[in-house]
């Protein structure tokens, strides 16, 4: 028993230690690439275990580091902005669809299930946004479309909400006089901080990872986010020192295919950071929305 | 009286977010209309000329229509079944595997692609297919091989989405099983030990039948969406790629490239126009068969 048992976990460890590192490895080739010599490069291409190392991409993105501190500054104000106006208005929706009765309950269900069925999709989204509310060019347009309520975080909440918030603790507060934005913001949303923090770094990391509302929307370099700017690189690697007053005295050698290795670096630095502390939410986050899809 | 003076609140608070469902999503279902139309722009879609079914004609007559379609369709059950087979392998080992700090090391690591954007993923996979210094290529010419011209030639690209769409979703799938798995009523296990059943009967006769219902509506899930695809995967790792179009085009990008890149809105919002519709009845469906079999998994 005991034999069979030490057999299986070694094997399913060694499978497991091959699905990570299918899954790491890319990352670690970015990396390495990154701290490549451009020379060396030249003559090899990119590989794991480079034979001479550099900072010169590192210090070339240093460089042009205000279009790359603007493009973060626009990404973190979206990502905040986004996120907590998302949760105000999701929570709220939540939390009035979980009263057992109102005159329109159902109404205000069914306007709200039907988003998850039926589209307009993206022309005649991108025609109203466009030609008839003029988002383009603005900072809303990075915030409003499609990211701020989508109908399956208000299911998540108002079940969490009807599940561990019992409806005699709300009803005592209004009896006590509390009106019903007083048991909102003092009853309900602290209650309900689990929940809210799952769905938040969703919300969180969709406003950061976000790059369709900027490439419909955005044309403007001044408003890229840094997803759209790492967009644009790719396909135009020049793109930094086309935009720098600087290049037009000193034309210097843009080290291309290490450069774009490390503003991808820079580009994923801050998930990889913040990820472990927040993984587990997100496993939960997602075994919730499984269980409640 | 004093039941509506209760419920205005109630309704102040639904106020944002219907009137934000009203125009992101409601608003652009009524201009679907733009499908029946010559839209001239100068005289708004109101004023522009009904023109019938004139859009979907050219749309129908063209071979983008059965292209995207089939793409579209095809990749998407090919995702969804590698999705399952390779998600539930990860599942079941980790739920077999005894050391705690493993699984939670396994895990993490696996779901870090989920929290990536398309972005960062074209990059991760430039530098392995990049025509002059990417690693494939450094590869090939090791071995003495000539490089291979990786986005210019579609016949690798079926693999090469594949393999990245696993890449990136299968850690989802593995949370949302094993989570599953770790719910299972342990006695059932230590009855079948006491029977001395093997490992491999183990996950044939209790682990796989107890997480049915997940299996089942994940499945119908992913297949109530089988006519959207993932943008980003097709339009974006591809770097937009003409030469790659036949194998990479969907419905999804043949929209976007028809409205923001040529500029046919007539054919794009046809194709958005049957992309809409088909899907809605596809998720219908699904959820029609999620509600047979396992109602508290329903929509509605």
């Amino acid at each position: 028993m005991s034999t069979t048992n030490k057999k299986v976990q070694i094997i399913a460890n060694l499978v497991m230690i091959c699905a990570t590192a299918f899954t790491v490895i890319p990352f670690l080739l970015l990396f390495a690439a990154s701290l490549t010599d451009s020379t060396e490069i030249a003559l090899n291409g990119y590989s794991f275990f480079p034979a001479k190392l550099s900072l010169e991409a590192y210090a070339y993105i240093w460089n042009e580091k205000q279009q790359i501190f603007r493009a973060y500054a626009i990404t973190i104000f979206t990502t905040v902005v986004g996120t907590t106006v998302s949760l105000l208005i999701t929570t709220l929706y939540a939390y009035a669809l979980s009263k057992p009765s109102f005159i329109g309950k159902k109404f205000f269900s069914l306007f709200l299930l039907f988003t998850m069925l039926f589209n307009g999709g993206l022309v005649p989204t991108y025609t109203m946004y466009t030609r008839y509310l003029g988002i383009k060019n603005s900072i809303w347009a990075l915030i409003v479309p499609s990211l701020l309520m989508s109908a399956m975080n208000v299911i998540l909440v108002r079940s969490y909400i009807q599940n561990n918030i019992p409806l005699s603790l709300t009803e005592a507060a209004y009896i006590d006089g509390a009106n019903e934005y007083r048991i909102f913001a003092q009853i309900v949303c602290p209650l309900s901080k689990p929940i809210l923090v799952t769905i938040g770094l969703f919300i969180g990391v969709g406003y950061w990872n976000d790059w369709t509302n900027g490439l419909y929307y955005v044309t403007d370099n001044k408003l890229y986010s840094i997803q759209q700017l790492l967009n644009n690189m790719l396909k135009n690697i020049e793109y930094l020192s086309s935009n720098s007053a600087a290049m037009a005295s000193t034309i210097i050698d843009v080290p291309k295919s290490t450069v774009r290795m490390a503003i991808a670096v820079v580009g994923i630095l801050p998930i990889l950071v913040i990820y472990p502390y927040v993984q587990k939410y997100f496993v939960k986050g997602i075994a919730l929305g499984a269980v409640k899809g | 009286m004093k039941k509506i003076k209760k419920t205005i609140p109630i309704y102040i608070m639904l106020l944002p977010g219907f009137l934000y469902l009203l125009i992101n999503n409601y608003l652009p279902m009524g201009g679907l209309i733009i499908a029946f139309k010559d839209v001239k722009w100068n005289i708004g879609i109101w004023n522009s000329e009904w023109v019938g079914l004139a859009n979907f004609e050219y749309l129908f007559k063209t071979p983008d229509a059965f292209n995207i379609t089939r793409n579209t369709i095809v990749y998407n059950i090919v995702f969804i079944l590698l999705n399952l087979v390779v998600a539930l392998l990860y599942a079941v080992l980790l739920s077999e595997i005894k050391k705690k700090i493993c699984v939670k090391i396994y895990q993490t690591v696996i779901m870090l692609p989920f929290m990536i954007s398309m972005v960062i993923v074209s990059y991760l996979a430039y530098a392995f297919l990049a025509g002059d210094n990417g690693l494939f290529n450094g590869l090939l010419n090791n071995l003495g091989r000539d490089s291979i011209s990786w986005y210019t030639e579609p016949k690798y690209w079926p693999v090469i989405l594949v393999v990245i769409n696993c890449w990136k979703s299968v850690g989802y799938g593995t949370v949302v099983y094993l989570s599953s798995i770790l719910g299972v009523d342990q006695e059932l296990y230590e009855a079948a030990a006491v029977d001395g059943i093997s490992e491999l009967q183990k996950i044939r006769y209790i682990t796989l039948p107890m997480i049915k219902p997940t299996i089942i509506t994940m499945m119908l899930l992913n297949v109530g969406r089988i006519f959207y695809s993932d943008f980003g995967l097709f339009y974006q790792v591809p770097m937009s790629s003409g030469a790659l179009i036949d194998v990479t085009s969907t419905i999804d990008t043949y929209v976007y490239r028809g409205l923001i890149t040529l500029g046919d809105v007539g054919m794009s919002s046809a194709a958005g126009f049957y992309q809409s519709i088909v899907g809605f009845i596809l998720i219908v469906l699904a959820n029609w068969f999620t509600n047979r079999y396992s109602k508290e998994n329903a929509l509605f």
